[in-house]
């Protein structure tokens, strides 16, 4: 057992309202400069939908992420290193920009500058690229947000299109009527990572310390073969700089214990982040075995039980501190993941190991049941309906499980029960422990799960430790803000409810368990 | 003047090249890239850039032997001159033109896309000048001497010994002054080209990717100790104690 750690990611995607402030707030913090116009490292996409590049799903055409071959070793997709060496002076699996979008802007200077007349001024979109005028903008970031064009746009969706063979027309009829969730997308800082993997230069690397994958721009020579490896087209070419970049997990907040930008600002509330332990020597394994619906059992296999005193035994050995374990126990991210088991992978399939996790959405289903005129909030109704609803689940099994919709069909009854249980609780009625035990679990467990899921309070969602608790006492000692930090002042604010005024600590961990 | 031209200006170059690809290494590696435009449009840059690359890589290689292994040597393992030639400029033919179509085609794409013309470097309107220059003056003088208009010159005789003489540093500059003119402008044009090599796009050709068939295909890195918070404080900067 080689015990690492990693800093992974779950997103609720029932309490995904849409909003975009992850998008607006992180390429504010990233990607606000020339070359990066069109590079979003968050991005939320409705589904069903093309999402962001159009069609990133299709790796018939894309060839992202590994395949197994018939002597059951993994291989990249788009070819082994020889094949991908031929072809560096032109790569033939690249998106181009038109799959991603122009980018533009407008002429706003003509709005002041034009003489007076009659004629009201007028600001023309220009081309960021080109700089000349575009006469119709015809994509763009969130072209189909909220099933914006469905009839046109939502058939081209790669999961609609393979599962309308096995459902018929009916798909149609069924997502336009009930059927819409949103997807927000950071990079899944992948345990078997197909980006770092089909680097030439070997500029893209895994930090040892929390699993963050990142692209050393020194040593980038702009080659742009990882843009073809992600399977999740999560690392962008910066044309102005002819470098390649991506999502970094916000890696300068992580190490002093703070959630990334799109967790910090996220509305919804629907983000968690925690650290997970696991056995590297399982990886390799577990991400080759032969049946695609294996991938998902096999991945949850790989983590480690953090309260197992042999796991954190073998976790001291690998030089894991103290205060991480510690984190690992708390960990809201093992909890819904492995714990609760709520949570699962996007697209398995891609066999890259990816680590920010997707509770899948019961609102479909409620919303179904309560437009039938039924009562949304009932065990038994909701139990029902996700038998009857094949769409949703078999849609959500081809997004979260390669296709498997036992697992999804798990997730659901137990959100379900944990929904039909609290509202008991809400009521003032007595606590049914049937509904909790109808899906394997404990009433008190429930109500955890309510507190970790509904509830959510901030200290609850990130359990993020420093990245060395000497580096951020360093770093907080030498801020020049020091003793006048204005946000210490304003008392009780977000996680450093328990700090003295004046005085901010960089360890933003108080206990979810212990509080 | 022969000297001048033959004897010293290959080493000026050769230094800037050196001096210029430390600079790279020590003060920019950032701008050490391919600057690759395949973003903006594929299309042509797929047919464009692996003829011009793979052409371009047989003339290297081509040169190389030219002038590289001595007339002397070939003779011995009796390859007789006709045959030599007939092998040159029959290969050379081959990659030269698909070099030269490349290039073409990358060339018009540079001028043609919007994109890609907005995103050309200044550096770019000089090396490709230059590039352009070495690559029609090579083949114009390849043709010239093949077709027997510039009388019989055999430049193993005279280019390849110059050349040789450089490494030794006892250059000899008469032989160059004896070459026909479109070699000699082909030789200039070549060695501006060296030179530019360091503070264009060329760089990306001194980091050909051969590692990565050696690599494990995971990369693992640990945190930079001296990026970190505790590092030390830098000079100028430490703590009053
Ligand atoms: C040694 C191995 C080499 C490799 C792996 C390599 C690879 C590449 C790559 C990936 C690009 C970017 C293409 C794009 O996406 O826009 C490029 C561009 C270019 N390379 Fe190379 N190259 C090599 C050697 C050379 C040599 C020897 C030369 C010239 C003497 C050269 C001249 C160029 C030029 C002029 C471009 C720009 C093409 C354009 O107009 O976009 N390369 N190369
Ligand atoms: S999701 Fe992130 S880590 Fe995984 S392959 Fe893509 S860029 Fe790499
Ligand atoms: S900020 Fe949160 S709620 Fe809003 S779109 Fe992003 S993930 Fe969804």
């Amino acid at each position: 057992m080689r015990v690492m750690a990693q800093i992974a990611m779950v997103m609720n995607l029932d309490k995904c309202i849409g909003c975009h402030t992850c998008s607006v707030t992180c390429k504010q913090a990233w990607t606000n400069r020339q070359g990066t116009e069109y590079v979003w490292f968050n991005n939320v996409e409705t589904l069903p939908g093309q999402g962001y590049p159009r069609r990133w799903e299709d790796q018939e055409k894309w060839k992202g992420g590994w395949e197994r071959t018939r002597s059951g070793k993994l291989r990249l997709r788009a070819g082994g290193r020889l094949k991908r060496l031929g072809q560096v002076f032109a790569n033939p699996e690249l998106p181009e920009i038109d799959d991603y979008y122009q980018p533009w802007t407008y002429e706003y200077k003509n709005l002041i500058d034009a003489p007076a007349g009659d004629d009201l001024p007028v600001a023309r979109p220009v081309s960021s690229l080109t700089g000349e005028p575009v006469d119709k903008i015809e994509w763009g970031p969130n072209w189909d947000d909220n099933l914006g064009g469905a009839p046109e746009n939502a058939p081209l969706d790669p999961i609609v299109e393979k599962i309308r063979d096995e459902v018929g027309e009916k798909i149609r009829f069924e997502f336009e009527q009930s059927f819409m969730f949103y997807l927000p997308r950071v990079c899944e800082h992948c345990l078997n990572p197909a980006c770092v993997s089909s680097c030439p230069s070997g500029a893209m690397y895994k930090r040892e310390e929390d699993g963050v994958v990142l692209v050393d721009q020194d040593r980038c020579r702009g080659w742009r073969m990882c843009v073809t490896g992600c399977p999740y087209k999560k690392v962008y070419f910066n044309h102005a700089t002819g470098k390649a970049e991506k999502c970094t997990f916000c890696f300068p907040r992580i190490e002093v214990g703070l959630p990334t930008v799109c967790a910090e600002t996220c509305v919804g509330r629907m983000r968690y982040l925690g650290v997970m332990l696991y056995d590297a020597d399982k990886v390799a394994e577990a991400a080759a075995v032969e049946d695609e619906h294996d991938l998902y059992p096999s991945q949850l296999e790989c983590f480690l039980d953090p309260n197992d005193p042999a796991v954190v035994a073998a976790a001291r050995a690998s030089g894991i501190t103290h205060d991480w374990i510690e984190a690992a126990r708390r960990s809201p991210v093992y909890d819904l993941i492995a714990t609760y088991q709520v949570a699962l992978p996007l697209h398995p399939e891609y066999r890259t190991m990816p680590m920010v996790w997707y509770v899948p959405p019961l609102s479909p289903v409620v919303e179904a049941v309560a437009a039938s005129g039924h009562d949304g909030e009932d065990a038994g109704n909701l139990f029902g309906a996700i038998d009857a609803l094949r769409i949703p689940v078999e849609y959500l099994a081809e997004l979260l499980t390669a296709g498997d919709p036992y697992p999804v069909e798990a997730v659901l009854r137990r959100m379900a029960a944990m929904r039909a249980y609290m509202r008991r609780v809400n009521l003032g009625e007595e606590r049914e422990e049937s509904i909790a035990s109808a899906v394997g679990l404990t009433g008190a467990e429930m109500e955890d799960l309510f507190r970790l899921l509904a509830i959510a309070k901030y200290e609850d969602r990130y359990v993020v430790p420093s990245a060395a608790r000497a580096d951020a006492e360093a770093l907080a000692g030498s801020h020049p803000l020091d003793e006048a930090c204005p946000v210490g002042e304003a008392g009780p604010v977000g996680p450093s409810t328990e700090v003295a005024p004046g005085r901010v600590l960089l360890n933003l961990s108080p206990t979810r368990r212990s509080a | 003047m022969d000297l001048l031209l033959w004897g010293v200006l290959p080493y000026v170059s050769i230094a800037l090249l050196i001096a210029g690809t430390f600079w790279r290494a020590r003060y920019d590696r950032f701008g050490w890239t391919t600057h690759s435009s395949q973003v903006h449009e594929s299309r042509l840059l797929r047919i464009g850039s692996p003829l011009f690359h793979f052409g371009m890589l047989f003339v290297v290689l081509g040169h190389v032997v030219g002038l590289v292994i001595p007339q002397s040597w070939t003779d011995a393992v009796g390859v007789s001159d006709h045959t030599y030639h007939l092998l040159a400029v029959s290969t050379g033919a081959v990659a030269g033109v698909a070099a030269a179509a490349g290039i073409g085609i990358l060339v018009f794409r540079r001028f043609k896309v919007p994109a890609v013309r907005r995103a050309t470097l200044r550096s770019d309107h000089l090396m490709y000048t230059f590039l352009l220059g070495a690559m029609v003056l090579g083949l114009t003088a390849t043709m010239l001497n093949s077709t027997g208009a510039t009388g019989d010159y055999n430049y193993r005789e005279g280019i390849s010994i110059w050349f040789r003489s450089l490494f030794t540093f006892q250059p000899d500059y008469h032989l160059m002054g004896a070459a026909p003119l479109a070699f000699q402008l082909h030789i200039l044009f070549g060695f501006t080209l060296f030179a530019l090599i360091p503070y264009s796009r060329l760089v990306h050709m001194f980091s050909a990717p051969v590692q990565y068939l050696f690599r494990p295909y995971v990369v693992y890195r640990r945190r930079d100790p001296k990026l970190t918070a505790n590092r030390e404080d830098r000079r100028g900067w430490e703590r009053v104690r």
